[in-house]
């Protein structure tokens, strides 16, 4: 049991860790529908892995990787209204994870799992998973801070000063797709983008530099884990909106108490 | 003779039959300030962006001289309030600055005292100060900047001019500006382009008659020296799309702007 609920923690604060500068990105951006979007379709990845018998994570993040250079295509050509298309390929995508899941009858598949992720369901692989991936998103976020953040602040004045900044924008494509494979098991396809969201505006509330603002995210996450986790163990709530509802929390408390800022 | 930074040789642009920019010609040379006027939707900003990179002609060259290096002062600047920012932070970000540049910068401008401030809480004319600041910071020796006076009072705008001169003389660099004022140029600009879709008409503003009578007007202290007032000498007409009208009776009737 123990082990069980230590291999839970470990795995867990990896995906937070990395969730939270994600998020950050994500939040100043203004990605948080992409993110669903991408996550939504994660489940389709699931289905697909299954039937062509592939490693499942890998499914995921190529099928991700795929949709977001689909989406960027489709907002270039300006048919229709962003959110719009965001929320036809979110549901859509969703709706046909459902539907391929479905016609998978030789192998049962804890649907609930995907959707809301079970935190105590994690072996060992998963934990090398997360911590492989999750390693793999930091040392491109640190590599590339500076251009990723130059064109996160101004896209001109960047392209202007030589960033690659379509290369950077594909980059963190690439990295939000990463953490949603990684976070599906913990969190559940519904819910991965409050894990990143959630952590990043708390630190909002907090920081005076991005950097700031990146870090307190990863801890804030870390501790949303470690809450979510323990009511779990305690009350036998499902893990993956235990995880939710803490971070959720913090979110009320740094905003109702008047924390002044870092600088 | 001075190098030519940039030359537009019959740039032009079009979307969907609907014509933006025709056959544009013009050259920035080094130490050159040259001010870019014409009214609102007439293709400056267009223009400014082929120049940057930011959008491609669809007809006509632009040639850019092998040592270009271009720092733009945008407009404005929209920073999302959710990433938090201060000014050290956003000036840090130019791509392989030296960090022991910002404050040196800062200061020659006159905001050091802004260095560990938010971006978010800055003012118009400090704003626009910071945004110089992260151009002059990529070591241009091309300054494009776009409005710079935008929203600046008289005063205020007398001293940008005065701060973009002492700049120009420092670094010999060409300075493109833009203005949607059609009648107030800097002084010091060595060539005036006006446009409206085409070249409607270029030169200096000191040809201009009748300008100490319009500078007494202001009563700025320092106005007379850096703002002038630019004459149009067009000889055609537009209509309300900015398009030439023919002309048969005046061949001398000047450009009317709406």
């Amino acid at each position: 049991m123990l082990d069980l609920l230590l291999r839970a923690l470990l795995g867990g604060l990896g995906v937070a860790a990395v969730a939270g500068p994600l998020g950050a990105f994500v939040v100043w951006r203004r990605m948080a529908y992409f993110g669903d979007t991408l996550a939504h379709s994660a489940l389709l990845g699931v289905a697909l892995g299954f039937l062509l018998d592939i490693n499942l994570n890998l499914a995921i993040v190529v099928l991700c990787v795929g949709l977001a250079l689909v989406l960027v295509t489709l907002q270039k050509k300006h048919i229709i209204a962003t959110d719009t298309l965001l929320g036809i390929l979110a549901h859509s995508a969703l709706s046909l994870g459902l539907v391929a899941v479905s016609f998978l009858d030789n192998i049962r598949i804890d649907l609930m799992a995907y959707l809301f992720g079970d935190l105590l369901a994690i072996n060992q692989a998963d934990v090398y998973w997360i911590y492989g991936g999750g390693l793999a998103v930091i040392t491109l976020l640190v590599t590339f801070w500076k251009p990723l953040l130059a064109v996160t602040v101004n896209e001109e004045l960047a392209k202007v000063e030589g960033y690659p900044v379509e290369a950077i924008r594909l980059l963190l494509m690439l990295l939000v797709a990463l953490v949603i494979a990684v976070a599906m098991k913990i969190v559940g396809v519904l819910l991965i983008t409050s894990l990143m969201i959630i952590p990043a505006a708390t630190a909002r509330k907090l920081s005076s530099t991005p950097i700031q603002m990146a870090s307190f995210a990863s801890f804030i996450g870390c501790l949303s884990v470690c809450g979510g986790l323990w009511a779990s163990y305690r009350w036998d709530t499902p893990t993956g909106p235990s995880v939710v509802v803490c971070a959720a929390l913090l979110f009320l408390i740094a905003y109702t108490l008047p924390f002044k800022r870092l600088r | 003779m001075s190098k030519r930074l940039v030359v537009f040789d019959k740039i032009g642009i079009a979307f969907d039959g609907r014509v933006l920019l025709s056959n544009i010609d013009m050259s920035i040379s080094e130490g050159e300030i040259v001010t870019l006027i014409g009214p609102n939707g007439s293709g400056k900003s267009t223009l400014i962006r082929i120049l940057l990179g930011l959008q491609a002609a669809t007809s006509g060259e632009i040639v850019r001289h092998k040592t270009l290096r271009i720092g733009y002062m945008p407009q404005k600047l929209h920073i999302d309030p959710t990433l938090p920012l201060t000014v050290k932070h956003f000036l840090a970000l130019v791509r392989g600055v030296n960090k022991q540049d910002i404050l040196p910068t800062l200061e020659k401008l006159g905001i050091a005292h802004l260095l560990h401030s938010q971006v978010h809480v800055l003012s118009g004319g400090e704003t626009q100060r910071v945004l110089l600041a992260r151009a002059l910071l990529n070591r241009p020796n091309l300054l494009v900047l776009d409005e710079p006076v935008q929203g600046v009072d008289v005063n205020g705008q007398v001293e940008l001019y005065n701060l973009i001169e002492s700049i120009r003389n420092e670094l010999h660099c060409g300075v493109l500006m833009v203005s949607h004022d059609l009648h107030l140029v800097m002084a010091k600009t060595d060539t005036v382009v006006c446009i409206n879709q085409h070249v409607c008409c270029s030169g200096s503003p000191q040809h201009v008659t009748g300008h100490p009578a319009y500078q007494a007007l202001f009563g700025v202290p320092g106005a007379d020296e850096s703002i002038a007032i630019y004459a149009h000498q067009h000889d055609h007409v537009h209509d309300e799309h900015g398009s030439i009208l023919s002309d048969d009776g005046d061949a001398h009737a000047h450009c009317q702007h709406h």
